[in-house]
């Protein structure tokens, strides 16, 4: 079976807290020099079939519609090679 | 006769109860609707409740927008059937896109447990016509994700428009933007809130007060008169 992955990231504009929280924590365990973290989500969509333009199509509606919420998410859908 | 309105349970409600029998208490017939089930039992209005439907899995909301009871909802909602989301409530209804912007983890990232003040900033849409324009009414607040947000030019558009319909008063306890607690959408039929005025219609229990009785005896005259 092929893997898709649909990474999913808050928009540059949206604050986040988390991201914001664990960049704080950083240098306390001795980790220097990260000026900033964003915190996202990843998706692995072990996909059934030929992974063509169709397929990946209705898993980038799948995205569009669910996996992301566009008002506040920028996704991203690409096949993961070399399995 | 009286106005029926349903409240919805979603796997996770945890306040749909409590908006039972505010809208029993309101004088209205509160009739329990079940999230798979798309009939929605001849209801003049829904309330959306709080809690966490589905675990907040994915985002808040999210998978509750989905659900059969929700194609319904959406459908009659832009009909013109009243619908008020508390909370969790609010949360699917920008996740259904019957109003706009989405929520977020409140910006200190601390679940907020608490009596909140608010400003009625519209009292013409369909659950707040009982109160006062202006009115400042205490009711409680309880969320981890409750930071209102969207784009600039929607935020515009909502403050034009005399959409936004709360505000939060005494500090913004999540970051939302414009200290924005609700809103409604262009017909005033829908409308969503972070705080939970169906917990503040007894005297004896919650903020000690009944501030949150006005949503539901604006929405019988609404459904009476109508």
């Amino acid at each position: 079976m092929a893997r898709v992955v649909v990474d999913v990231m808050l928009k540059p504009e949206i604050l986040d807290p988390q991201g914001q929280a664990v960049q704080r924590a950083l240098p306390r365990l001795g980790f220097e020099g990260i000026a900033d973290v964003r915190q996202g989500k990843r998706f692995e969509l072990e996909v059934e079939g030929p992974v063509d333009d169709a397929a990946l199509a209705r898993i980038h509606q799948a995205a569009e519609t669910f996996l992301a919420n566009t008002v506040i998410e920028d996704f991203v859908v690409r096949v993961e090679e070399g399995q | 006769m009286t106005a029926r309105v349903g409240v919805v349970t979603f796997p996770g409600s945890l306040d749909d109860r409590d908006a039972l029998r505010a809208v029993k208490l309101a004088g209205a017939e509160p009739v329990a609707l079940w999230h798979r089930d798309k009939d929605l039992h001849q209801v003049d209005a829904v309330v959306l409740p709080g809690g966490f439907s589905y675990g907040d899995y994915l985002r808040a909301g999210a998978i509750s927008r989905f659900s059969p009871v929700m194609e319904t909802i959406i459908e009659q909602a832009k009909a013109g059937m009243p619908v008020l989301g508390i909370c969790n409530g609010f949360q699917v209804l920008t996740e259904s896109h019957l109003l706009p912007g989405a929520m977020l983890r409140n910006n200190h990232l601390h679940f907020v447990c608490k009596d909140q003040k608010l400003r009625v900033e519209n009292n013409t849409t369909a659950w707040t016509s009982d109160y006062a324009q202006g009115q400042e009414i205490m009711i409680p607040l309880k969320n981890m994700d409750g930071r209102f947000t969207a784009d600039r030019r929607t935020i515009d558009e909502l403050e034009a428009e005399g959409r936004v319909v709360f505000r939060y008063l005494d500090g913004n306890p999540n970051g939302s933007i414009d200290d924005i607690a609700g809103i409604t959408n262009a017909a005033g039929n829908v409308v969503g809130l972070m705080p939970h005025p169906e917990h503040a219609v007894e005297p004896m229990i919650g903020t000690g007060g009944t501030d949150g009785t006005g949503f539901f005896t604006s929405i019988i005259k609404r459904l009476v008169n109508a």
